[in-house]
């Protein structure tokens, strides 16, 4: 099992990356003024005094616990702070995904099945485009046409679902759709290119043969097959959409990981990367667990080893 | 930040028929229109192509160009393209938006090329030696792989540029470590492949060792898959480095960045489109042309299986 | 056999007496691209009645797969092939319909057996799906409805314990297990009119017989006609009714498999079957071959199509291209020749070739030859 490995593997090397930047935490928590005294105590109580195998050690043990300390700025339960954020990295995630599907799947079935024809050229070049557009620039396209110009959109700023559906749904669909858009790109041309290579496979031309409609055939019948890769591909999107979905977070002042992370590496707060970087490592490894699932649903081949 | 690339399937779209053998039956009514194809698609390379070289060549001779100096104050602040003989126009504090954005291609070409220069050569020894191999070191390059893409990218390069210094250096290091496990997997998956190959057990029963058989036989077909590869990760960087610039976490000023101008322009585009969207399609073009060039060498080259492996 | 009569089955005997299949000059070409087009399938025609077995024979390259799929019209509407000719079944000619109406037909009417079970057979679903879904389509039976019948089919084709092999995948399956569910799917709606795409090539040798007794069986009681396509001269020998021979796309030559092999009129056929080697030969006996390769199907010849192959070839073979012509006797046996076989032209012609030593196209030609004689069928081991 990979997924112990790497989780430890993770977390050790943010304590000793971090552990490298120069610049002392504790001062810019006492100010410059500080006494060499004072210093050391505070050193001593944030346990800074330690090895880093140590601080290590320390730090796994209360994570196991659900622990993951205080934050070295402003007092802040670490765990606390996460879970206050995490919802909203995740909803942008999911949703972005769930529209790049949206996207993605018709069109390249679509695309596939007619071959050749102007959807599949028209498509083709669009989704070279949009690959080419970083999420940035998207936004900020975006930003200017829709929230600044027509005012349709807020720009910045967060609802949460709870409080009010509606509106959370307006504040979260302009950074959904950035980080949608390269990666339907993507998901679309994967498919149609594994879509075309199933629709030649004997099988399908079984099913022809059998009088299936063209429905049942691209749907049904190949559809499975050729989803494999995509699923894979979209589980590793998923994966790097929580733990990247940073410079959406930032242009639209979201209240997410993302931004959370950004402050929190500027202002040297250990703890609080110390947990960030770790809640983002499982989640990466959670989902890649889940792709593995999904590809032996979808292909039996796979499941009997 | 997408720095992951995955392998897509090849194939190829113009599909000959053999005698005897029957094509699909349910593709489309409407006619192919082949040739049609054929030929838009050639322009566009050529297209591509051109762009490349253009820009390729504006960032080496940037110097011995006649252009102002990126950081050179010409006077009048925020004009758009064309006034008074500037042909992009000048940025907000009047600087010749030309002069930036072709030394912002230097910078941004010269971190991306560099970046996937390193992670080809180490992600691809590893990956080539890992594949062949097999056995416990494979297992550990494996795990290091994962952790890395598991590793949030903006907190190590933060962490990289903190420790180090926030100059192009370290930026390149940055990017090269976050680009080496995409090689090494690629490295890795066609190093395997080769190495069941019937010629490489011809040359181990002619008593040839393994790591002349390493070199040989092995490396020399795997090199022309990564190089496939590499048009398409460079995309792929300048758009990483083009988003940390955004941020203000990449190249550093005084030397400008395309990400950086298009941050400074963000709040001006309303009366001065221009901040953003020249550097923009800067970006856009170069980034769409490496895509377009980098998919057609990839489809002659790839015969990586189209599922790249999950934790496994 | 209550199961039989649920089924639908082709009524014997039934209208004006026509061919339940005939194919009249079917012509299928494929755009190759640069402006090439390739003659896959170049002037057929054929007749087929009800319960009754054609054989279509040819080597590799012949067209008889894309004459196995033109028959059903699966190329209809198709970008890049082009069609001709006209296909009448049933009293319908398949060619004037489009694909809408054409799924009416294909899985109900006309079935189609394909030759490997291994990736015919869609491997990420359970094999009850694949049998259950032309019925649900043709039949508008209910999936349990479905399932039952599904049932019953493979316990038809001699699957051991059905219900349990319903939920199987087909790479749990055998060869053979997997090319009886093929088949067991071809039937499940009854169809008039069997294509059997080469059923046995991907099988092991002992289960081909089986395979091929039981697409026998199940058309006895079903009174289908069936058109089996192979490369194998000896499984056309004992299982069909008359074959027919292609070559470069067409058909060289017609009959009932007897007269087939006791009266060959064609050069081609009569090198077919001196080839098959036999048990009667002696020991290191040199096998005979054909030599040669067959035409290009982009740019085939003026002429005969087999003349640079051909024995007996003279110059009319190489100008003039051969019509099928019809035999004295009117039994149906047909042949694309001008100097047939066991015809005095076609003696005269031997002869001529033998003494300059080549033939008109300058092969090497040696006059002493086997006797053909009809090879024996595979029997079951």
């Amino acid at each position: 099992m990979q997924v112990l490995p790497v989780l430890l593997l993770v977390s050790f090397a943010t304590m000793v990356l971090i552990d490298l930047v120069p610049g002392d935490p504790v001062r810019s928590i006492l100010g410059e003024s500080a006494t060499p005294e004072q210093v050391l105590a505070k050193r001593a109580q944030l346990g800074l005094d330690q090895s880093v195998v140590g601080r290590y050690v320390d730090w796994l043990g209360n994570a196991l616990h659900g622990d993951f300390g205080t934050s070295l700025q402003g007092n802040q339960d670490v765990g606390g702070a996460i879970s206050q954020r995490l919802p909203v990295t995740l909803e942008l995630a999911v949703l972005a995904a769930l529209i790049a599907l949206l996207l993605a799947l018709p069109s390249g079935m679509y695309a596939a099945y007619r071959r050749g024809g102007w959807f599949d050229r028209a498509t083709e070049a669009v989704s070279s485009a949009l690959v080419s557009l970083p999420p940035f620039l998207t936004a900020t396209i975006f930003v200017f046409f829709l929230a600044v110009n027509a005012q349709v959109l807020p720009v910045t700023g967060w609802v949460p679902l709870s409080q009010d559906p509606g509106e959370n749904l307006r504040h979260a669909i302009l950074p959904a759709l950035a980080l949608a858009l390269p990666e339907a790109a993507v998901w679309m041309r994967l498919l149609r290119a594994d879509m075309v290579a199933t629709l030649q496979e004997p099988y399908v031309l079984a099913a022809v043969a059998k009088g299936m409609r063209p429905t049942n055939v691209v749907v049904r019948q190949a559809l499975r097959p050729s989803a494999i890769s995509l699923v894979t591909v979209a589980g590793l999107s998923l994966g790097r959409l929580v733990g990247g979905s940073i410079v959406v977070e930032f242009m639209f002042a979201l209240p997410g990981l993302g931004n959370l992370m950004i402050e929190s590496v500027i202002r040297h707060d250990i703890v609080m990367v110390q947990g960030l970087v770790f809640v983002v490592a499982v989640a990466y490894v959670v989902i890649n667990l889940a792709v593995d699932v999904a590809v032996a649903y979808l292909d039996p081949r796979v499941r009997q080893g | 930040m997408a720095v992951a690339q995955v392998s897509r399937a090849a194939v190829s779209d113009d599909q000959v028929v053999a005698d005897g053998v029957a094509p699909d039956p349910s593709a489309p009514t409407s006619p192919p229109g082949a040739g049609r194809r054929r030929r838009s698609r050639r322009l566009g390379l050529w297209l591509a192509v051109t762009w490349l070289v253009v820009i390729v060549l504006a960032a080496l001779l940037a110097d011995l160009l006649p252009l102002k100096s990126y950081s050179e104050l010409t006077g009048v602040a925020a004009q758009r393209p064309g006034f008074r003989g500037e042909l992009l126009g000048t940025d907000l504090l009047g600087r010749s938006m030309l002069s930036r954005v072709v030394y912002g291609a230097r910078a941004s070409l010269a971190v991306s090329l560099g970046a996937v220069l390193i992670g080809a050569v180490v992600g691809g020894l590893v990956g080539l030696v890992a594949g062949f191999y097999r056995g416990g070191f494979d297992h550990v390059v494996t795990t290091l792989v994962n952790s890395v893409l598991a590793f949030p990218p903006l907190v190590f390069l933060m962490a990289i540029a903190a420790t180090v210094g926030a100059n192009l250096v370290s930026l390149v290091i940055g990017l090269a470590v976050l680009t080496i496990p995409t090689f090494t997997r690629l490295a890795r998956a066609n190093s395997s492949t080769f190495a069941e190959r019937e010629f490489v057990l011809a040359a181990r029963s002619m008593g040839v060792r393994n790591p002349r058989i390493l070199l040989r036989e092995v490396l020399p077909n795997v090199v022309p898959v990564l190089l496939s590869y590499m048009s398409l990760l460079l995309a792929v960087l300048i758009i990483a480095e083009g988003s940390l610039s955004f941020l203000g976490l990449g190249v550093p000023p005084p030397t400008p960045s395309w990400g950086g101008m298009i941050a400074a322009g963000r709040q001006h585009l309303a009366d001065a489109p221009h901040l953003v969207f020249v550097p923009g399609v800067a970006m856009f073009l170069t980034v769409f042309s490496l895509n377009v060039v980098g998919d057609r060498v990839r489809s002659h080259f790839d015969i990586t299986p189209t599922t790249t492996g999950g934790t496994a | 056999m209550s199961t039989s009569d649920a089924l639908p089955t082709g009524e014997p005997g039934v209208g004006d007496g026509a061919p339940l299949l005939d194919v009249r000059d079917l012509r299928t070409a494929f755009d190759a691209g640069g402006g090439s087009t390739v003659r896959a399938v170049d002037g057929v025609s054929l007749t087929l009645e009800r319960g009754r077995t054609l054989g279509v024979v040819g080597e590799s390259g012949s067209g008889k797969t894309v004459l196995s799929r033109s028959i059903m019209h699966l190329f209809a509407d198709q970008a890049g092939v082009t069609t001709e000719g006209e296909i009448w079944f049933d009293g319908r000619d398949l060619r004037a319909l489009r694909r809408p109406d054409l799924r009416d037909v294909w899985g109900k009417e006309i079935a189609m057996v394909f030759q490997d079970p291994m990736t015919s057979l869609n491997p990420v679903r359970r094999v009850g799906v694949t049998l259950s879904e032309a019925m649900r389509r043709h039949l508008g039976l209910s999936r349990s409805a479905a399932a039952a019948r599904a049932v019953s089919l493979l316990e038809e084709v001699g699957i051991p314990s059905p219900q349990h092999q319903m939920r199987a995948y087909p790479h749990q399956l055998s060869g053979g297990m997997r090319q009886r569910v093929m088949i067991a799917s071809a039937l499940s709606c009854g169809p008039k009119l069997l294509v059997a795409d080469e059923p046995t090539t991907a099988l092991d040798v002992t289960v081909q017989a089986q395979i091929l007794d039981l697409i026998d069986r199940e058309q006895r009681e079903r009174f289908m006609a069936v058109i089996l396509i192979t490369h194998d001269l000896s499984i056309v020998a004992s299982r069909a009714d008359a074959v027919a021979v292609m070559y470069a796309g067409e058909v060289v030559e017609h009959a009932a498999a007897d007269s087939l092999f006791s009266r060959t009129r064609h050069p081609y056929t009569e090198a077919l079957v001196q080839a098959i080697p036999r048990v009667e030969d002696e020991p290191h006996q040199r096998l005979f071959n054909i030599p040669g390769m067959p035409p290009q199907l982009a740019a085939p010849p003026t002429g005969c199509r087999f003349a640079d192959r051909c024995r007996y070839a003279q110059d009319r073979c190489v100008d003039e291209h051969p019509p099928v012509d019809s035999d004295a006797q009117a039994d149906g046996h047909v042949a694309r020749c001008f100097y047939p076989v066991g015809s005095d032209e076609g003696r005269e012609a031997l002869e001529r070739n033998a003494a300059r030593g080549a033939n008109a196209v300058g092969t090497p030609v040696q006059l002493v030859a086997k006797r053909p004689s009809r090879p024996r069928s595979k029997e079951a081991v």
